[in-house]
């Protein structure tokens, strides 16, 4: 037999149909929120279409809701419509939904891998672009737009080409403080924000293999900001792991004979790849974004770049469009920026572990005079609950943050948490795009524990060089 | 879906790499729930110096006069034209319905992000991709002779400069079917339900845990 990519056999074990290189491709899960399912909602009852496979489906609104006490309700009048929309259109079609107050809410990339709707060999979508987070399980994950949602809902297949393959090896060991988070940023360094694009990138080697599920989740949930449709990780004893005894996941006899299939979800040794990339996890530093797109990334002992240097015009203009935006001099050290807000949260960097590597930096300390507003926002009420049960919140609050429920938030400012003019955050969200976080808002993408230190000193530092 | 067979129009030049699709439609306009009514939100922070919320007032809001969409000889463009990476960043979709709500059919730039490119065949909005020589020398051609037309033969795949000369582009044979005749994908697709089915069957019978 031909040996295979994990994307290939992915791809190929959910092949409906093919013409002439678009196939329908057949989806087995289909995450669902408040913001890109209104329309799609629409369309289906506008034509008189069902859903095709409401089990298929599981909803939960996370862009809109609000962070802080929930009882008020939601108060800006448009975000409480699509909230409503959703609990309405799932009731509607019968659809599985963790509404605002179930202690289960929280992001959509958070909670379909924490109740074990993601399982490795799926095809899942979401209408999202950090569905790619999912590949994590081994599982081709990819984001979708409104008009797909909507055909997904109505045929439960999505129209597909093949994407072309990537694998990123990243070898040998990571040093002491080195996280997901700057594997990612240092990918897209390299790479830049479209070297992934028209790939579904594999990410492997010893550096990946060592990383908890919340790793590879971080990781694959990047991949969308190297350009890739889908990030993915092959299956291993970690995921598996990760995956017993989740309330959705397969029991029993079903999951020994999943466990066998699942076993097999890793790219065949002498498959062939259109690219094939290696970093060394050895080289790998903290990362700290300067500019406004992810690409824009240096190590925490380099400093932001000189447009002189730079030939290319386009390019250098893009360096001093980003300089000026995020108010920043060329050749600045990135070890002396001072930041005002600190937002520990989103899809990236929410999860129980980034939480706990947060906490450990903070445990005993105290966010620093300069810092106007620290922000955790855990990723759902079930993170939530469990950093309360380990007092991390206890650590956070002391610390001088403020203990958040779950949510998008400040990771793109829908909801009322967001930077205000010229404001400098440091942030372990997925993009500094302008405005992002607020208009006219400045956002610099680490880790979190990169992100607790700034809290604690008021400006970036070295992690390795913290106890 | 309105089919697409030629369109002539003038072009907007936006002369900026890597628009990313915060820019084009900004996320408070994101809580709407209809497809329409984008348009006059498109490159919201761009074309107004004020902030934009959903709701206001457009006559009483002061507009940006230095962004192209604002001047007036582009008051009726139809076919934008941009630098790499055109429509980067989150997958939604409201960006090309802001560009399809604004009026534009059809965009021209040396390369764009993938979701977006598949959103505009979704929304009968053509998506061009072009050497960047040829780009440049359309944004050269449009500083000296304002207004520039452009017309686009979708049906013989090309794009006609004022010269009369053809510039061939490749478009998927499956999505020019869809946009000449106006064809939504869900219809096409359920033209083919028994074959989903039966292979529903065959495959939770292999992975009954899915079930
Ligand atoms: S946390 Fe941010 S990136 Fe993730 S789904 Fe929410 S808005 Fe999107």
């Amino acid at each position: 037999m031909q040996p295979k990519t994990l994307y290939e056999k992915l791809f190929d074990s959910h092949v409906v149909r093919e013409e002439a290189g678009t196939y329908l491709i057949y989806i087995d899960r289909h995450l669902v929120h408040e913001v890109t399912s209104p329309q799609a909602f629409d369309g289906l009852k506008m034509n008189h279409r069902p859903v095709w496979r409401s089990k298929s489906i599981l909803a939960v609104p996370d862009h809109n809701v609000p962070t802080t006490d929930r009882s008020f309700g939601i108060s800006d009048p448009i975000s409480k419509i699509q909230v409503e929309t959703l609990d309405d259109n799932c009731k509607h079609f019968g659809i599985t939904q963790f509404a605002m107050n179930d202690i289960r809410q929280g992001i959509v990339h958070v909670i379909g891998p924490e109740q074990g709707s993601t399982l490795p060999g799926m095809t899942i979508v979401c209408g999202d672009s950090h569905t790619s987070t999912h590949g994590a399980f081994g599982a081709l994950a990819i984001g979708i737009g409104t008009s797909e949602v909507e055909h997904v809902l109505a045929t439960q297949c999505l129209i597909l080409k093949k994407f072309k393959t990537m694998k990123v090896s990243v070898d040998g060991k990571l040093n002491k403080g080195i996280t997901a988070k700057d594997i990612a940023l240092t990918l897209i360094g390299r790479i830049g924000t479209a070297g992934g694009t028209g790939y579904a990138i594999e990410l492997s080697g010893e550096s990946i293999r060592s990383l908890s599920m919340e790793g590879r989740m971080t990781l694959c949930n990047m991949a969308i900001e190297a350009g890739a449709r889908a990030g993915m990780i092959a299956a291993d004893d970690v995921t598996i792991s990760y995956i017993e005894n989740k309330p959705f996941s397969p029991k029993g006899e079903e999951l020994e004979k999943a466990k066998v299939y699942w076993k097999t979800l890793h790219s065949d040794q002498d498959a062939r790849f259109d690219k094939t990339i290696v970093l060394n996890g050895h080289d790998i530093l903290p990362q700290v974004t300067w500019g406004t797109s992810p690409e824009m990334v240096v190590n925490i002992d380099g400093m932001t770049p000189d447009p002189k240097k730079e030939n290319d015009p386009s390019k250098r203009k893009s360096i001093e469009d980003a300089l000026s935006y995020m108010g920043l001099e060329s050749n600045f050290p990135i070890n002396k920026i001072n930041v005002d807000k600190i937002f520990i949260g989103s899809c990236t960097n929410s999860r129980i572990e980034d939480l706990r590597e947060a906490a450990h930096v903070l445990k005993g300390k105290k966010i620093a005079k300069n810092i106007k507003l620290a922000l955790v926002v855990p990723g759902s009420g079930l993170v939530k609950l469990q950093a309360e049960n380990e007092g991390l919140d206890k650590i956070f609050i002391e610390a001088g943050f403020e203990w958040r429920s779950p949510g998008c938030s400040m990771c793109l400012a829908m909801n009322a948490d967001r930077l205000s003019p010229g404001e400098r955050c440091a942030s372990t969200s997925n993009r500094n795009f302008e405005g992002r976080q607020g208009q006219g808002g400045r956002t610099h993408l680490v880790s979190p524990s990169m992100a607790a230190a700034a809290s604690v000193y008021g400006h970036f530092v070295d992690i390795r060089t913290l106890n | 879906m309105k089919p697409f067979i030629t369109h002539t129009g003038i072009v907007a030049p936006l002369d900026r790499a890597n628009v990313d699709t915060d820019a084009i439609i900004p996320k408070q306009f994101l809580k709407l729930i209809k497809k329409t009514g984008f348009g006059p939100h498109l490159f919201d922070e761009w074309r107004y110096l004020d902030h934009g919320e959903p709701g206001m007032d457009l006559t009483r809001r002061k507009k940006n006069p230095d962004f192209v969409l604002n001047l007036p000889q582009y008051e009726k463009a139809s076919i934008l034209i941009a630098r790499e990476n055109f429509g980067c960043g989150s997958s939604r979709e409201h960006a090309p319905w802001a560009i399809e709500d604004y009026g534009f059919k059809v965009i021209l730039a040396p390369s764009f992000a993938d979701i977006f490119f598949s959103n505009c065949f979704k929304n009968g909005l053509l998506p061009i991709v072009m050497p960047s020589q040829i780009i440049d020398d359309i944004f050269a051609a449009i500083k000296l002779n304002t207004p520039y037309t452009l017309t686009i033969d979708l049906e013989n795949q090309h794009v006609i400069l004022p010269s009369q000369e053809k510039i061939n582009f490749e478009v998927d044979a499956f999505r020019k079917h869809c946009l000449i005749n106006g064809l939504d994908d869900i219809g096409l697709t359920m033209q083919h339900s028994e074959c989903i089915k039966q292979f529903e069957k065959n495959y939770y019978e292999i992975n009954s845990w899915l079930l």
